[in-house]
């Protein structure tokens, strides 16, 4: 998995509450077997009339924001299906962190699992950043030290332990999870004694 | 005596097999769904690493999101991406060592119809699937959640996951729904109520007497709607109802075991005195027959409202979620709901595709015919409910009144095989999600029941099926 430290550049600000996974990625994008090169269709619908030419209205239509790295958005961002592709189009596409108010919990889990870190901060502290990255400035977001910089102003934003050691390392969870393939082995034993028709397939 | 424990506790409790230091637990899975959309790269990533899966015997396969739904499906996937990726989970299931119900097999349908129709889903488990509806699961009282690839890739090496407890929240629902008004119209309610957030960092329990009151089909049908409020899970205790519905399905425990499993099963309900983090409470006889207007479940009325005026919203983000809901449905603040008019109607999907559903379709269908301006699909939710339906005759009601009886896959609640909405249409859905595109680029969806979806099909317009069934008609009087 990618690691992932600190990151600055530009923010895409998508001042929207509710992005469900549907708009990140549209289901006929769903169809491929491989992870990578999704970028393209990202917010396919948004960006892009249905001809295919570019909305130039659309954020990531815009300079700088052709480039952006991180994006902010409001309240219940990636909400909807279970997805995996909606990670995969934004870090195909360059988005290596999200910015909101509030995530759905599958979107959320699936970001760390993927070298995207998403950062929950205060409504009004996304609002400052909304504003600003509107204003091109540029964000720079640090994982060891928790916090997100720009402007001048800091902020500081929570982060579970496991997942910041992962992201940090670039860790492969099976990896670690199989290091303790013997507990798993002692619970199956166990199980399969007092609910025996859990193996009966 | 112990601290009372509600049954998203006891399950939980159950399954650890180790707890770390921050929290994070290693929790065991014991039934895992695999289909064609969400598992592909999970399978390369396992080949790479040269893994294995750690229990075939735990994971099941089939093709749903892709499948053709039209009769002519055993001549092939015409569409050579969605062909090489049911293809890739044939291969895949042949060279992992798992089950499979191929498009073939009449065992094949939507996964969370075919896994509780096996008997695979059952009471006290761990489930989980790539998909978000894994939620449905819920309704026998599993633990049961939607996960990304990764994690699927994660279940089939390891049978386990990586997992923090969620919060609990239970929502009661007491009294008596009115005629007219089903399992859908009490989630859709009581999404309206919480929002499409409101369930997030929670698994959701449904407890009091009008869902103790629902059969299973119905009880799915709310548990499958959990993670349209954000939740990671939705769950209801199993009780008589739910052992009748098990008992004798092919993967259900046999013999000695089934005594043992319903033993065990019984322990399972919440304690009394056991505490949540949130409790809800709607009284049923409030619950009219619902419909949405908007872009998510959580843009809901009842049948008897109208489309709300964003320019009334204070909250801004919710004002200009609206205004921009509106524009892409098409509607103007102040329309009567039932005024509204529709192209297509789809009866289908992992929320409302199983045979209690087709049944409270035909008795709105017969004797009434499909309204000239509307296409209306009817796609089961299995081959074997698709059997079932034909062997009570239903299929013969909704021919006779112009329905399109199809073969079973998810078809139309995402539209990734050829079954879509055009630009600009307006449908009548049984499914679980409106959001924009969702139906087809440019589609409007609203969600309702199936006897909601049936009543819209017959007069062609958002209807309160609360009239039709108030005015019965006899096959002489057929027609509207």
């Amino acid at each position: 998995m990618n690691k992932f430290t600190t990151l600055s550049g530009i923010a895409a600000p998508l001042p929207m509450v509710n992005v469900d996974t549907d708009a990140i990625i549209p289901k006929q994008f769903l169809k491929t077997i491989e992870r990578t090169g999704l970028g393209k269709y990202l917010f396919n619908d948004l960006r892009f009339t249905p001809e295919g030419t570019e909305k130039p209205e659309f954020v990531l239509n815009q300079e700088p924001y052709r480039k952006a790295v991180v994006l902010v958005a409001k309240e219940n961002f990636g909400c909807g299906s279970s997805r995996e592709h909606a990670p995969w189009a934004l870090m195909d596409f360059g988005i290596h962190a999200v910015i909101a108010p509030s995530f759905a919990d599958i979107f959320y889990n699936n970001c760390f699992k993927n070298g995207i870190l998403p950062v929950t901060l205060p409504k009004e502290a996304v609002e400052t950043l909304l504003k600003a990255a509107a204003e091109k400035k540029e964000i720079t977001v640090d994982l060891p030290n928790q916090r997100v910089v720009c402007d001048n102003k800091t902020y500081s934003f929570d982060v579970e332990p496991f997942r910041k050691h992962c992201l940090i390392n670039g860790l492969d969870d099976i990896g670690l999870t199989l290091e303790h393939e013997k507990n798993i082995a002692a619970y199956e034993k166990e199980q399969k004694g007092k609910q025996p028709w859990l193996y009966a397939t | 005596m112990s601290k009372p424990r509600t049954l998203f506790e006891k399950i939980w409790g159950s399954h650890i097999v180790q707890r770390n230091d921050d929290g994070t637990c290693i929790l065991y899975i014991d039934r895992h769904l695999v289909h064609e959309v969400t598992s592909p790269q999970a399978f390369e990533g396992l080949r790479l690493a040269q893994r294995k899966v750690r229990r075939p015997d735990a994971t099941l396969a089939v093709a749903d999101h892709n499948v053709p739904t039209s009769h002519d499906r055993l001549k092939g996937i015409t569409d050579p991406e969605s062909r090489n990726q049911v293809d890739t989970l044939e291969k895949n299931v042949k060279e992992f060592g798992i089950e499979y119900f191929g498009m073939k097999d009449k065992r094949q349908g939507i996964v969370h119809v075919i896994g509780p129709e096996q008997g695979m889903t059952q009471p006290g488990m761990t489930i989980v699937c790539g998909d978000s509806h894994t939620s449905t699961h819920g309704a026998f009282g599993a633990l049961a959640f939607g996960i990304g690839t990764s994690e699927v890739e994660h279940v089939l090496a390891t049978q386990t996951l990586l997992q923090r407890p969620a919060k609990n929240m239970r929502i009661t629902v007491d009294g008596e729904l009115a005629v007219g008004v089903t399992a859908k119209d009490i989630v859709l309610a009581i999404i309206g109520k919480i929002g499409t957030a409101g369930g997030t960092g929670y698994v959701m329990e449904y407890a009091g007497s009008a869902i103790r009151k629902l059969s299973m089909e119905g009880r799915m049908t709310v548990c499958n709607m959990s993670i349209e409020a954000g939740a990671r899970a939705g769950l209801i205790a199993p009780d008589e109802t739910t052992f009748a519905y098990l008992k004798g399905r092919p993967l259900a425990p046999q013999g000695a075991d089934w005594d043992k499993a319903v033993a065990y099963w019984k322990t399972l309900p919440s304690d009394a005195g056991a505490t949540y983090d949130k409790e809800i409470v709607l009284a049923a006889k409030d619950i009219a027959p619902q419909v949405t207007w908007g872009t998510n479940p959580e843009a809901v009325a009842p049948i008897t409202g109208v489309v709300p005026n964003p320019e009334e919203i204070s909250d801004e983000g919710r004002k200009d979620f609206i205004k921009r809901a509106l524009e892409y449905m098409g509607l103007k603040p102040g329309t009567k709901l039932t005024d509204v008019t529709i192209d297509k109607v789809f009866i289908g999907s992992c929320t409302n595709s199983r045979i209690e559903d087709l049944r409270e379709v035909a008795k709105i269908a017969k004797g009434r015919k499909v309204a000239a301006n509307v296409y209306a699909m009817i796609v089961p939710g299995s081959g074997l409910v698709k059997e079932q339906a034909e062997k009570e005759g239903l299929d013969k009601i909704f021919i006779e009144s112009g329905f399109d009886w199809r073969e079973a896959g998810c078809s139309m609640c995402l539209a990734m095989n050829a079954d879509k909405l055009q630009p600009g249409e307006r449908c009548a859905s049984t499914s679980n999600r409106n959001f924009e595109g969702r139906q087809g680029r440019g589609g409007r969806t609203h969600l309702m029941s199936p006897a909601m979806a049936a009543a819209a099909a017959v007069t062609g317009k958002l209807t309160d099926v609360r009239e039709l069934v108030a005015k019965p008609v006899t096959p002489a009087k057929a027609g509207v």
